[in-house]
């Protein structure tokens, strides 16, 4: 059991943990001032005989305060995660020698590009394999999504990628994994009865390993 | 209808004393067109209709806590649904698609604006009845209409929609894709009468709130829950028509081969999450701004002490439902929305935290210093201050952009909904039902009982949805059959487990608040006539309310939250309507109701 975000394997994960974390801290001491004021006042102001309420509606100073603390809060977090989006999801942020990888949705199975020895989608020794994403690790990968049918979402959690493959478009999105070894992607947008079993296995390769996987796939897979 | 020169309703009339006359069950009970019983019609259709949303979700922890394992009393479906008691993968799409249905549209909704602003806002601004008594008795029926064909798409073949509450396109577009037929185009005709009824009602609520206000009651002594209630109907009247649009549009799709949301034939996919989002987000302040208007007036009650800055209070609200209009677009942060797109959004999300944040400091200043009655309905509101603060906080990691990205479409998101929806909303309905039941049915809910049932909801609810942000954290994604298909979500199923166990327990222990909600209808303690201690007009009529409520319009002299003022003398309390030496008569400014 694991109480946290998946173990972080892409360069995408030490901001986004960080803004996690940041927010986990706000929010909790925000939930802490008015979870303890709730109890204490629950416990002090309970009805005794003989007392009576405070006769009040209110206090401007108290109003500004709290409508105050809040807003810059909003707007700080809200510059800073801004940055972070820019810099993960903007189009122009995909860096520019990624290496492309078509994937192609369609229910219920991923249909995974490879651009083969030149490198290059949309050329001829492109190959295509079924529920396996192969990456070089240490590499930005830009991923060129499409569906065949209808919304599904592309989603690996250790990479904290998702991003939906919608029909009618072509969304690039990338991401650079740090860590190799065997990962799940997922579909996480409800795309029919099979929608949980849209599965793909992912693998993070060292470059040499990916090389040579890649030369046995070419071999294998040209005709 | 609205002529000024109309004798006042109670001072004589023709068409007010046929009011008096005895009428039959079915005039009296079933076609009525007097606000409070289309109020309590509306309670009665929907807490069957929270029941019905409440089985589906047993079924969907079933699963998910027990995937493959025969669910007990499963052989009482049929084959298309169980086969040897185990739910299939097509009926738990269903499941989850209509949860969320029947839980949004005829379960909350209808329960807290269908009865709410039916029953509250002509006894507390001093009404007769509504502006417009038979299109409220006309709104009533359309929804039960509604509620009837969308519940029928259980009995049809292919069964009701696969494609979730969202009905995301081109799976909700393409019976192909979809697996549904007749489910679909019911579901789409459902909406759109259901969104004639709430049309007709919420007109019906901001005309009244205009023009049947009390002499005296003034803008800013209208109770909270009435502004709330008030607001909500704008919300109403602009979100629902772009959902019916839509939902006719999705009609055409799958009937009249239309490719509005298919791109294969020239259509748009993110087209009907456009549309389906800016009727959809409107609509979650539709779902909660009358349960913090409800909440305000009982914890005033509780505290015994006048609301903590009742302006602000007003302003947020319509803060809220203004911003309301500016959000659509972070449902789809992932969509493939132009990410420029994405920051906006991000921005006016975020800001709907400081209204939403003056509300509950307000909340809690309005307790600080009181003199706390636990009743009941102050227990259920001081539960929902505590839940709905833990529903907004959370709202917060997924409003900015980057931390959304992988808790987009999880079981946080689910945590997230449930801490709004039910640790909000149905706390303040639990607290809401227990404190007007008196008005509504003469009698009051047994005490002790309504709060083992709070406890025990409260500690139940916290168990059952609490673990989902973890089980959310950890990637474990929405409307997912079975996870343990998934190597990473495998180790989470205990979690799993715990969180199904919980919900049948939350489930079992609301039977405590169905047998006080009946056994009190006739065995509950005789209610006097102000059983809260409260300033409300309501509290100055018989419970239950006669037909045409007041004899004569009553005069309203000061705001509704005067607890503990120097001026009530010996009582805490100081009605609207009581006229101190000091108090000169209002003017009356608002036109005579039901006329």
């Amino acid at each position: 059991m694991h109480w946290w975000l998946p173990p972080a394997a892409s360069t995408f994960a030490g901001p986004i943990d960080g803004l996690f974390l940041a927010i986990l801290i706000i929010t909790g001491i925000a939930l802490v001032i008015v979870e303890v004021g709730l109890v204490t006042f629950v416990v002090r102001y309970r009805a005794r005989p003989g007392r009576k309420a405070f006769y009040t509606h209110g206090s401007t100073r108290a109003e500004v305060i709290w409508t105050a603390i809040p807003a810059v809060t909003m707007v700080a977090l809200g510059l800073v995660s801004n940055h972070y989006w820019v810099l993960i999801k903007d189009r122009k942020s995909v860096p520019p020698n990624a290496y492309h990888i078509g994937v192609h949705a369609k229910q219920f199975e991923w249909q995974i590009t490879y651009p083969g020895p030149d490198g290059k989608l949309g050329t001829s020794d492109d190959f295509t394999v079924r529920n396996q994403l192969h990456v070089p690790v240490n590499q930005p990968i830009a991923v060129e999504l499409s569906s065949e049918d209808v919304i599904h979402s592309f989603f690996v959690p250790q990479f904290r990628l998702k991003q939906d493959a919608v029909p009618g478009m072509h969304i690039i999105v990338w991401f650079q994994a740090t860590k190799t070894g065997e990962y799940e992607l997922g579909c996480a947008e409800l795309c029919g009865m099979g929608h949980y079993k849209m599965r793909s296995r992912v693998f993070v390769h060292t470059p040499e390993e990916f090389a040579a996987w890649m030369k046995q796939q070419a071999a294998g897979g040209t005709e | 209808m609205t002529s000024v020169a109309h004798a006042r309703p109670g001072e004589g009339g023709g068409a007010h004393d046929a009011h008096h006359a005895p009428m039959s069950f079915w005039r009296k009970y079933i076609f009525s067109t007097d606000h409070k019983i289309i109020g309590i019609q509306f309670l009665f259709v929907s807490l069957f209709f929270l029941l019905v949303g409440g089985l589906l979700a047993m079924q969907i922890r079933w699963q998910l806590g027990f995937p493959g394992k025969p669910m007990p009393g499963g052989g009482l479906l049929p084959e298309t649904m169980i086969v040897n008691g185990v739910i299939l993968p097509e009926y738990y799409v269903q499941l989850v698609s209509m949860h969320g249905t029947f839980m949004v549209f005829f379960a909350i909704m209808p329960l807290l604006v269908g009865v709410y602003a039916n029953f509250l806002i002509p006894l507390k601004i001093g009404a007769h009845d509504m502006a417009f008594p038979r299109i409220n008795m006309a709104s009533f029926w359309l929804a039960l209409l509604a509620g009837l064909i969308m519940f029928s798409s259980f009995f049809v073949p292919n069964g009701p929609i696969r494609s979730g509450w969202t009905n995301y396109a081109p799976l909700a577009a393409r019976p192909d894709l979809s697996g549904v037929t007749v489910g679909q185009m019911l579901w789409c005709v459902s909406i759109v009468v259901l969104g004639l009824s709430s049309v007709l009602g919420s007109l019906n609520y901001i005309t009244t709130v205009i023009n049947h206000r009390a002499p005296g009651m003034t803008w800013f002594r209208m109770p909270l829950s009435v502004w709330a209630l008030f607001i909500t109907a704008i919300l109403g009247v602009l979100a629902l028509p772009v959902l019916q649009g839509a939902a006719i549009m999705l009609l055409f799709d799958n009937v009249l081969g239309t490719h509005f949301f298919d791109p294969v034939a020239g259509g748009q996919a993110l087209l009907w999450q456009h549309l389906f989002w800016f009727f959809g987000h409107p609509e979650v302040y539709i779902l909660i701004l009358p349960a913090m208007g409800m909440v305000s007036d009982i914890i005033a009650n509780g505290s015994r002490k006048p609301i903590f800055g009742y302006h602000s209070m007003v302003f947020a609200i319509i803060g809220i439902a203004f911003l309301g209009w500016l959000v659509w677009g972070h449902h789809m942060f992932m969509s493939g929305m132009n990410p420029t797109l994405g920051s906006t959004f991000m921005v006016s999300t975020l800001l709907i935290a400081v209204p939403s944040a003056i509300k509950v400091f307000n909340w809690l200043g309005t307790m600080w210093r009181g003199n706390l009655r636990f009743h009941v309905p102050m227990l259920n509101a001081v539960g929902f201050v505590s839940m709905f603060t833990i529903g907004g906080l959370s709202g917060i990691f997924m409003a900015a952009t980057p931390v959304d990205i992988p808790l987009h479409d999880t079981q946080f998101i689910v945590a997230h909904i449930h801490y709004v929806l039910f640790g909000g909303s149905l706390f303040a309905l639990f607290a809401a039902m227990t404190y007007w039941y008196p008005k509504m049915f003469g009698r009051v809910m047994n005490e002790p009982l309504g709060k083992l049932h709070f406890w025990l909801t409260f500690i139940f609810y916290n168990m059952t949805f609490f673990p989902m942000h973890i089980i959310g954290m950890g990637g474990q994604m929405r409307r997912i059959y079975d996870p343990t298909i998934y190597d990473f979500l495998k180790p989470q199923q205990p979690l799993n487990v715990f969180i199904s166990l919980s919900a049948f327990a939350l489930f079992a222990v609301q039977i405590l608040f169905a047998i006080n909600f009946l056994w009190s209808l006739k065995f509950g303690k005789k209610a006097p006539r102000n059983p809260w201690d409260d300033n409300g007009l309501e509290w100055s009529l018989p419970n239950p309310a006669p037909h045409g409520n007041w004899e004569r319009t009553p005069n309203v002299y000061r705001g509704p939250y005067e607890f503990s003022s120097p001026e009530a003398g010996s009582a805490d309390f100081l009605p609207q309507n009581l006229k101190l030496p000091s108090d000169r008569d209002p003017v009356p400014a608002t036109l005579p109701a039901g006329h």
